[in-house]
């Protein structure tokens, strides 16, 4: 079972808390109707599916309830980092370094 | 009977005998013995049948690693268990043990054919028979193959026992309680962190169990465990023995299966039978050992043929000699020492026989000393004896050339392949394997847990080299945990290291297609099974396992996958590391159901939500149906009614004068915000910016994508609230999908959603007299049709209880819901039941209101929608607010397909004769005489016999339906093709009057 930082908690807490919620930072259009049949099938359905690290949303369903995004690679599990919703990606060469240092220290 | 109990020796108590049972037969072993060492000691060897070909087996182990010796087990009613293992059972007064896979019984068995026909049963043999032709498959092959598959047969009766799971945090989790995990123990417990140490064992030990001669500073074995074990539980670690770690989980979570009463006579009630640990470790250290091979020979699976480890096992902790003339046979040095022992304690050993040309020097000697004749460069290519080996035939191997046989007297067989460093938990973790060539094995590599792996697991043969790395991966796990370990100095005496070489199967004179030798004993696939599936074209280890089932038993390959290994890539004439090794998986030794599932059975299986007024229900005869998690009145019989009788009347009440109904359940969120209004108006397809307060409006909700979600009655309080009511069912994923919109899309909206499901209790008035019932009730609320129309809401008190009353109906009748706090739902439901009587009134289900809105045509969402419906394929089209800018879904309807001609479209169906009522789900065609497969052009989502309507009703969704009115549809059933006509969906007071009453 993962462990899964809550940003808005501060606190990492078991996976049985938190729900997944889907690929993170696909902002839903200011104005759908203007969109082209193509631009909002892929809204809809066409997702990134990564072999690595992804960018993807939470929800601390039995915490605090709110949803917040995440850097998890698909293939470990592993978690890079999480942060709040709205905030930026994080820089994801400065993240694998960091989790690549502390994977050599094993 | 011979008794093969060496008196004095091992750790089992000599004066205190124990009695069980083995296929009815009383046995008498000692306390302290598992049921294979018992047997052992009476010299029955013969313990099972094996799964193909119903071949005698016996032990081949004295471990949780046992292939062969599987055993049914009674410890008292209910509680039977198969397939376990005899090695592991200890057993106690009065167990009764039977043996699996025989008829009529062990010594003859009928299934035994199977073994004559051997050739037939080859790799690939379910794939190539049990093809042609296709129909046989129901009738004869599939029921073929259930009587004849499994091991062993499934309990019958419920299981009366209980079982319990529990967390533990621990800095350091240590697997496996040997001379690494020890050691290791005592560097982490030292440098003062909290250790937790577990074995799979009876007790703690590990090898040092097995070799008592060995010296550890000092002392005997036995003595330095026995001060160790006190030392541990001095520092505070926590020893647990009889337990598995089944499974290594993400970021150092750790299952465990802790054994607590099957080695009992008569465990406390109290105690559960097992006990799941789900523990969080900082550093785990991995000292599971190492796992013998057997070699792989023709007849290599006989009863009396066992690892030499094994035997050794049973002599030294079990004071069991596994037979009285011995012949050992190895290439591995390990084994040597076995012989020695048994030699010693009287077994006379006619041979040892090792595949090395020279032997290391010492150990011949050794031999030579004893009297045991030694015979190096030699092969085994075949044993005999039918239920039990009686002898071994040899053959010299010069210059790669197989030799004359000879043939050794025994009634026993020893054998030893070499080890395999047991890896199944660190494979768990994704960790990356290396093959070591000089070894032959796989060695731990990357890790990607924080864990330590020490001793025979890393490759490290010897007790001085366990103890060595267990200390030191002790004092490297506590490091990293920010703590100086001290490290003391081990000295070891009579330590046994020793080196050896890993085989394909062995050379043999005879026709090696001819050979029985068995790499998978539990699946009984042999090495010329594994050749075969690489002549026929498996190339990858995962197709060679599939098509042959090596290694995919319930033992998991623990002795079968290197062997195995080495003869497919002998076969594909490729190094081992490229043809690679299949994934062990969790658990790591078979796990009860009931271990898994802990207390989360029966009434605990699942959470049962009830409504306040479901006591009241339950006292008055309700018959139950689950609804989602919820626990729903479904009808209320009266003596002597039947389901349809019920619901009938129930109908009929309602209909005529009034009935009442538990709403309880419906979702409700509430909406508040001076943005409330713009969230509504974005969330549902209704516009919502002109509806009063006071007033109430059909919400349907959609998702992005243009289909049905949700939909409900919600009414507007004031400017800035509104009360949400969804599906039962839907609740918790409409407010998780508003929360989503809300937190994540319009962060700028001034709104807050809460859940208020349980907080009200709503009771539902249905009937013409509803209103005649409510008004003395009510206080501060004009209830007539002027002041209080159909769709209204209002704050009031109802009965003193303060109350959200709305005026809504789910039925086509003047109805009210009455939403009160939850704690009042109760005593006003019975004032409202009792001052009912004079108008007849009916508490009725939720049958009876699926009948009543279906007769209106009222949708239920889930059923007459399906996640591909749109609001206009549902006849909802009135409900979509297109002059709003956008909604959740507006775009989605837009959608090419979605706004396209001929979609499903949800209809009314009176079957011809006015009789049948149709079975929801059936499938509709337009040409009842098309060959078969038909075009199915929708199904049937509602159907209900309709006391109203006085003939069945159905709703469903047909292709094209609005353009089809009055068409005929066929519905093809087992029993012949029913004929229904396409109809409106509102069977019942089509103009509403009775809403307006």
């Amino acid at each position: 079972m993962l462990l899964i930082r809550c940003p808005y908690c501060e606190e990492t807490l078991p996976e049985m808390e938190f729900t997944y919620a889907g690929e993170a930072h696909i902002v839903r259009p200011e104005n759908p109707s203007d969109m082209s049949d193509e631009a909002w099938r892929d809204f809809l359905f066409i997702r990134s599916n990564v072999k690595g690290p992804h960018f993807e949303r939470w929800r601390h369903s039995h915490g605090c309830a709110r949803f917040f995004n995440a850097v998890r690679d698909t293939v470990s599990d592993r978690f890079l980092t999480t942060y709040k919703a709205g905030e930026p990606r994080p820089d994801l060469a400065s993240l694998l370094s960091a989790a690549g240092q502390s994977e050599s220290e094993k | 009977m011979t008794n093969f109990r060496v008196p004095g020796r091992g750790r089992v108590q000599h004066g205190k005998p124990v009695t069980f049972t083995f296929d009815s037969k009383t046995f008498r072993g000692l306390e302290g013995d598992t049921v294979a060492s018992a047997l052992l000691a009476n010299g029955v060897h013969l313990m099972g049948r094996s799964f193909k070909y119903h071949r005698p087996r016996g032990p081949v182990s004295a471990g949780s690693e046992e292939p062969n010796a599987l055993v049914g087990t009674r410890r008292g009613k209910g509680q039977f268990e198969p397939n376990t293992r005899a090695t592991v059972q200890e057993i106690w007064n009065g167990l009764q043990v039977n043996s699996q896979n025989k008829y009529p019984s062990l010594k003859f068995d009928i299934g035994a054919v199977n073994d004559r026909a051997y050739m037939l049963f080859s790799a690939g043999f379910y794939y190539k028979t049990f093809m042609w032709p296709k129909s046989f498959w129901d009738k004869v092959y599939e029921p073929f193959i259930r009587s004849a598959a499994g091991l062993g047969v499934s309990p019958s009766e419920p299981d009366p026992d209980h079982y319990a799971s529990r967390y533990l945090h621990t800095d350091v989790l240590v697997v496996g309680a040997g001379p690494a995990g020890l050691a290791a123990a005592r560097s982490a417990a030292s440098a003062g962190l909290r250790v937790t140490l577990v074995d799979e064992n009876a007790e703690a030990g590990g090898t040092l169990l097995s070799e008592p001669q060995v010296e550890i500073n000092g002392q005997p074995a036995w003595t330095w465990l026995a001060s160790e074990l006190a030392e541990l539980e001095k520092l505070g670690v926590r020893i647990m023995t009889r337990t598995t770690a089944i499974g290594y989980y993400h970021q150092n979570m750790v299952g465990l299966c802790q054994k607590l009463t099957d080695h009992l006579k008569t465990p406390d009630a109290a105690t559960p039978r097992e006990r799941l640990w789900r523990v969080r470790a900082g550093q785990v250290i991995l000292a599971q050992g190492a796992l013998e091979k057997p070699l792989v020979f023709d007849g290599n699976d006989r009863p009396g043929v066992m690892l030499a480890g094994a035997a050794q096992t049973y002599l030294n902790r079990y004071g069991v000699r596994v037979g009285s003339r011995a012949v050992v046979a190895t290439s591995h040095d390990s084994a040597w020492y076995a012989a020695f022992d048994l030699a010693e304690a009287g077994t006379f050993v006619e041979a040892i026989v090792d595949t090395r040309q020279e032997p290391r020097s010492d150990l011949v000697t050794e031999a030579k000393r004893r009297g045991i004749t030694v015979l190096a460069g030699y092969t085994v290519t075949g044993t005999s004896g039918r239920l039990r080996v009686s002898s071994v035939r040899v053959n010299k191997v010069q210059n790669g050339k197989v030799l004359e046989a000879e043939t050794l007297t025994c009634d026993c067989l020893l054998m030893c392949g070499g080890w395999t460093p047991s890896l199944h938990l660190f494979s768990h973790t994704k960790g990356s394997l290396q093959w070591d060539p000089e070894a032959q094995t796989f060695l731990p590599d990357r890790k990607t847990e924080d864990c330590q792996i020490a001793g025979a697991g890393r490759g490290l043969w010897g007790i001085e080299a366990a103890l060595t790395d267990g200390r030191d991966m002790g004092a490297a796990c506590a490091k990293a945990l920010g703590k100086s370990p001290a490290v003391a100095s081990v000295s070891v005496g009579n330590d046994r290291p020793g080196t050896g070489v890993s085989h394909t199967e062995l050379p043999t004179d005879l026709n090696p297609g001819k050979a029985r030798a068995f790499v998978d004993y539990q699946n009984d696939v042999t090495a010329k099974d594994l050749r075969l599936a690489v002549r026929e074209g498996m190339r990858s280890i995962e197709h060679v396992k599939r098509y042959t089932t090596n290694g995919m038993a319930t033992d998991q390959g623990k002795m079968s996958n290197i062997n195995g290994l080495n003869i497919a890539a002998d076969a594909l004439g490729k190094p081992q590391p490229q043809v690679g090794l299949t994934t062990f998986r969790p658990p790591y030794t078979p796990t009860t159901f009931g271990a898994l599932a802990g207390y989360h059975r029966g009434d605990h299986f699942e959470v049962t939500r009830k409504t306040p007024i479901d006591g009241w229900a339950e006292a008055h005869g309700a018959v139950f149906e689950p609804v989602s998690q919820w626990r729903r009145a479904w009808y209320f019989p009266k003596p002597g009614e039947d389901m349809e009788e019920a619901v009938s009347r129930e109908c009929r009440a309602t209909r005529a004068s009034l009935g009442i109904f538990d709403a309880s359940t419906l979702g409700k969120i509430e909406v508040v915000g001076p943005d409330a209004v713009e969230f509504m108006n974005r969330m549902y397809t209704n516009p919502w910016t002109k509806l009063a307060p006071g007033r109430t409006r059909y919400g349907l909700l959609l998702g992005d994508d243009g289909f049905i979600r949700d939909d409900g009655v919600i009414g507007r309080l004031t400017n800035d609230r509104f009360h949400i009511t969804t599906t039962t069912g839907g609740a918790a994923r409409v407010l998780n999908m508003m929360e989503d919109y809300l937190q994540t899309e319009w962060p700028d909206l001034k709104v807050w959603l809460t859940s208020t499901t349980e907080q009200w209790s709503t009771i539902a008035l249905n009937g013409p007299n509803a209103r005649n019932l409510l008004e003395p009730f009510v206080e501060g609320l004009d209830l007539s049709d002027e002041a209080f129309p159909h769709m209204s809401i209002a704050e009031c008190t109802v009965a003193g209880f303060p109350s959200r009353l709305f005026r809504v109906s789910f039925t086509g009748e003047l109805g009210f819901e009455v939403n009160v706090p939850a704690r009042y739902g109760r005593a006003l439901w019975e004032k409202l039941f009792e001052a009912g009587q004079k108008y007849d009134i009916c508490p009725y289900g939720t049958e009876t209101m699926h009948v009543l809105r279906a007769e209106k045509g009222y949708i239920i969402v889930g059923q007459d929608t399906d996640g591909t419906v749109t609001p206009y394929d549902a006849g909802q089209g009135w409900a979509v607010g297109k002059t709003k800018p956008d909604f959740v879904g507006k775009r989605g309807l837009a959608r090419p397909d979605l706004a396209a001609e001929g979609r499903k479209q949800l209809v009314g169906l009176l079957t011809k004769d006015g009789k049948t009522k149709l079975e929801e789900g059936a499938q509709i065609v337009f040409d009842p005489n098309q060959p078969i497969p038909m075009k199915m052009v929708g199904h049937v989502t509602s159907s209900y016999h309709s006391v109203a309507a006085g003939r069945p009703i159905a709703m469903a969704l047909v292709e094209g339906g609005y353009s089809r009115m009055g068409e005929t549809v066929y519905i093809p059933m087992p029993f012949g093709t029913v004929e229904a006509t396409i109809t409106g969906t509102v069977f019942y007071d089509p103009e509403g009057e009775r809403l307006k009453l």
